[in-house]
């Protein structure tokens, strides 16, 4: 049969599936002939040699009726997510050759539902960036436009699924990880709440802000990942018991824009008119649009380079070249840690670190760290009002369309100005989508752009809710 | 906002990672620019701080903070994990991991 693999979702490929009109061998080897065939674009770091053996024993989950919607469903792994006696480098030198020694929890649910393993995803080093430049290994390239940036964090689960070269990915999501790379290659990604998905086995970044979440084609299918997914694990004492996960169940009606907001500097005029457009579809399919104030969101980025850097800082301080990862032999064990983390880590990286260790130094720690969290407060009240009068919040994913590769990457502020809508999100630890809402030509290359929505704690099924009613809008026009 | 070569190496210090002299300058450069652009935050602070009273400053997720406890029991086997925590290790000496002394 000829099949449309990079069309293909994983609703359909689940039906193909239990109707034996296709093996579990033959999606899965379909799909690593695009990921052979995308190897130019540097977004997988590895593709796994036992698909195949992944593959027969899945397809006994399908034989013997005990198949899950992602049983035999070919998945890619952001690199900061371990899997059991597979390499998980984080994209830095520094793990290079780290083995992991076990699942992380939503390895062990996608396993236990029978999904298929391809391969681990290229990203910035330890999930720091918005472009996967700081990669240790080379820049992942956008399927769309290979002289632009995928995106980041999880730019190569973002570049797979743009590709074909998987039906469904994870990655991470600390300000934008997720849904900013999702908007620059055209697919969706979600941020999970806050606690709705473990994060034992992900490689902390921002303790605080960190979440995992599924890249995809489509709505529905991002639904069908998040539900395997979610749930808690007491392996995380942030995940969230069911019974405090209370939620409300009312179809969403009314979306919030904040205007104010949306038109700050530096928002690309195309991706304000794109952002209209699809405002003005989701009207014509029943929405009431409003227009709200949100102030404090303006101030989510100035909160996220305090919080961010100072949860790194002590996050990564367990890496000191004796335990595992990156050695650098000194004169003495002080030279030791100080050589194998000066070589160990990269540029973004180490700035990071002594941006953290100087907002929590003595004299400046109120200043600044106490100063953000009391921002941050505010600005999760702020959200939390604004969810008494609205369903969901409606922001472009990103200001810009993808850049060049180089563009950004002398300037940290610049490229920290790319995560102005999706950053407050993670701050406040509400739920947000980036759905495709269409392109703008440049230079002959069709750039895709997002449209994110948040809703409030727990409310992911009001984003799928708003996101599938624009994807049948878009369809119809 | 300054910041000197010396708190570069100061900072660099603290957080164990050598820096090159070419990198310091660097450094001191992206610093400055970062913290000027998130110093708004003081200002804004202070409007926080009156409208949420000061109980609540520096209280990150005081309203989901809560304890998370679990029984002190189903400890593992001793030694089963011994191999493949101690293969991840640059140096090792038998069933330990080598450091240079420190005395």
């Amino acid at each position: 049969m000829t099949l449309n693999i990079k069309q293909l979702t994983i609703k359909e490929a689940h039906e193909l599936l239990i109707s034996k009109k296709m093996s579990v061998l033959e999606l899965c080897e379909a799909v690593l002939r695009e990921a052979e065939g995308s190897r130019n674009l540097n977004a997988y770091l590895e593709i796994f040699d036992d698909v195949r053996a992944q593959a027969e024993g899945t397809q006994k989950m399908i034989d013997n009726g005990t198949a899950t919607p992602l049983t035999g469903i070919p998945f890619a792994m952001k690199d900061n997510i371990l899997i059991k006696g597979k390499i998980a480098s984080a994209s830095s030198k520094m793990l290079e050759n780290y083995v992991a020694t076990y699942d992380a929890g939503v390895t062990k649910k996608l396993r236990d539902a029978g999904a298929v393993f391809i391969g681990r995803t290229n990203m910035d080093e330890f999930a720091m960036g918005g472009s996967t430049e700081n990669s240790a290994f080379g820049v992942t390239k956008n399927p769309h436009d290979k002289t632009r940036v995928p995106g980041g964090s999880s730019g190569g689960s973002a570049a797979v699924m743009a590709a074909g070269a998987a039906l469904g990915a994870l990655g991470s999501d600390t300000g934008g990880s997720i849904r900013q790379p999702a908007a620059f290659c055209g697919v969706v990604g979600l941020k999970p709440t806050y606690g709705s998905v473990s994060r034992s086995g992900l490689m902390a970044m921002a303790s605080s802000l960190d979440q995992i979440g599924p890249f995809a084609k489509t709505v529905k299918d991002a639904e069908i990942i998040f539900n395997v997914i979610k749930g808690h694990d007491p392996m995380d004492s942030t995940s969230v018991p069911l019974e405090l996960s209370q939620r409300d169940e009312r179809k969403p009606r009314v979306i919030g824009v904040p205007v104010d907001f949306v038109h700050a500097k530096g928002v690309d005029p195309r991706v304000l008119e794109n952002f209209e457009q699809s405002l003005e579809k989701l009207k014509v399919a029943g929405y009431e649009i409003r227009d709200i104030s949100l102030p404090s969101l303006a101030h989510g980025l100035s909160v996220y380079y305090i919080l961010m850097p100072a949860e790194v800082s002590s996050n990564l301080a367990r890496f000191d070249g004796v335990r595992y990862g990156y050695h650098a032999d000194g004169a003495n064990l002080l030279e030791d840690y100080t050589h194998s983390r000066g070589e160990g880590f990269g540029r973004e990286v180490r700035r990071r670190i002594l941006l953290g260790t100087y907002v929590l130094s003595s004299g400046y720690y109120d200043a600044y760290y106490g100063r953000a969290n009391a921002v941050r407060e505010m600005l999760k009240n702020d959200l939390a009002k604004a969810f008494e009068g609205v369903d969901v919040i409606a922001t472009p994913t990103t200001p810009t369309p993808a850049f060049k590769i180089g563009e950004k990457s002398s300037d940290p502020l610049q490229m920290y100005l790319a995560d102005i809508f999706t950053v407050p999100v993670n701050i406040a630890g509400v739920p947000a989508i980036s759905v495709p809402s269409g392109f703008v030509e440049e230079e002959g290359s069709k750039l895709p752009l997002g449209i994110q929505f948040i809703a409030p704690h727990f409310c992911e099924d009001a984003l799928f809710a708003v996101g599938q009613d624009l994807e049948r809008a878009q369809k119809e026009s | 906002m300054a910041i000197e070569i010396k708190d570069i190496e100061h900072l660099a210090g603290l957080a164990r990672i050598a820096v090159s002299d070419s990198e310091k300058e660097v450094l001191k450069h992206d610093l400055e620019e970062i913290l000027a652009y998130v110093s708004e935050i003081k200002e804004v602070a202070e409007s926080a701080d009156s409208r949420l009273g000061a109980a609540e400053m520096g209280t990150p997720e005081a309203s989901e903070l809560r304890n998370v406890m679990r029984a002190d029991e189903g400890a593992h086997e001793p030694g089963v994990f011994t191999e493949s925590i101690l293969a991840a290790a640059p140096q090792r000496e038998g069933n330990r991991i080598l450091v240079k002394k420190i005395l």
